[in-house]
């Protein structure tokens, strides 16, 4: 599986991020999202594939319609891949802020 | 609590933004990068050289748990006291490129500020490449890790 063509590049767009947002808190139709949206409905429904590629929507069939739903499982992947990076960092300037905090002025 | 740290990097882009913001006066924050006793304490590193000035470098190197120990370097190309510090970042003897940092030191208020740091690597791949490997130990990373990811690279 390549990393970088699912999930960076599905959280590169910020339109893409929004959709991720809008289906967090509840499942919705593709013409729900797209009515969120000023850009063209071709354009969001291109959007919801990338996503559904990636994995990080699925869709479920509910009667006739198609829902889509934010797949948490993937979604923790994003933060898992930058979050030792980032607590690499967070460690440093915590301990930089307490050196400094005690510093004399 | 949200994490004080946050990480901006987009897919498709060769750089990384970190920010910080600290409760302390930004002459404070801009001493903790310039002074080597304090910058060893910090970054868990021995300060081998640090030039504060434009076309000044700096050496530091760290021991890994195992005992090796793993150098880093780089030239200082822009000196702002309070404000930015522009330098290039090498990790010696390891196949990662060069990578161009860009700090900027804010005050935003008496006490508090704000860092900036924007980070440019030599390909998106190699960003990437660093982001996604476990890199939390980072600079403390044992030898066998290293081995292990440049055996990956090639």
């Amino acid at each position: 599986m390549n990393l970088r063509r699912d999930v960076f590049q599905a959280i590169a767009d910020p339109t893409r991020r929004a959709i991720l947002l809008l289906v967090a808190s509840q499942s919705l139709t593709a013409g729900a999202i797209a009515s969120n949206f000023d850009t063209a409905r071709p354009t969001v429904s291109k959007h919801l594939q990338i996503l559904t590629e990636c994995e990080l929507l699925k869709q479920e069939q509910q009667g006739r319609e198609i829902y889509y739903r934010l797949n948490p499982k993937k979604m923790k992947k994003i933060a898992d891949f930058l979050e030792p990076f980032r607590n690499l960092w967070e460690d440093r300037f915590n301990k930089l802020e307490a050196i400094m905090k005690k510093h004399p002025r | 609590m949200e994490p004080k740290t946050k990480i901006h990097a987009e897919d498709g882009k060769q750089e990384i933004v970190i920010t910080r913001e600290f409760d302390l006066p930004v002459a404070l924050l801009f001493k903790a990068y310039v002074e080597p006793a304090i910058v060893a304490q910090w970054m868990g590193t021995t300060v081998l050289k640090l030039e504060n000035k434009k076309h000044g470098g700096y050496q530091f190197e760290t021991t890994d748990p195992k005992g090796n120990k793993h150098r880093f370097n780089g030239v200082i190309h822009d000196f702002i006291s309070n404000e930015r510090i522009t330098r290039t970042f090498e990790m010696e003897n390891t196949p990662f490129a060069v990578q161009l940092e860009f700090l900027e030191f804010e005050s935003l208020s008496e006490e508090t500020s704000k860092l900036t740091m924007h980070v440019v690597y030599k390909s998106v791949e190699l960003r990437d490449q660093l982001l996604k490997l476990p890199f939390a130990q980072g600079i403390n990373m044992a030898h066998n890790r290293i081995q292990e990811i440049v055996s990956k690279l090639n």
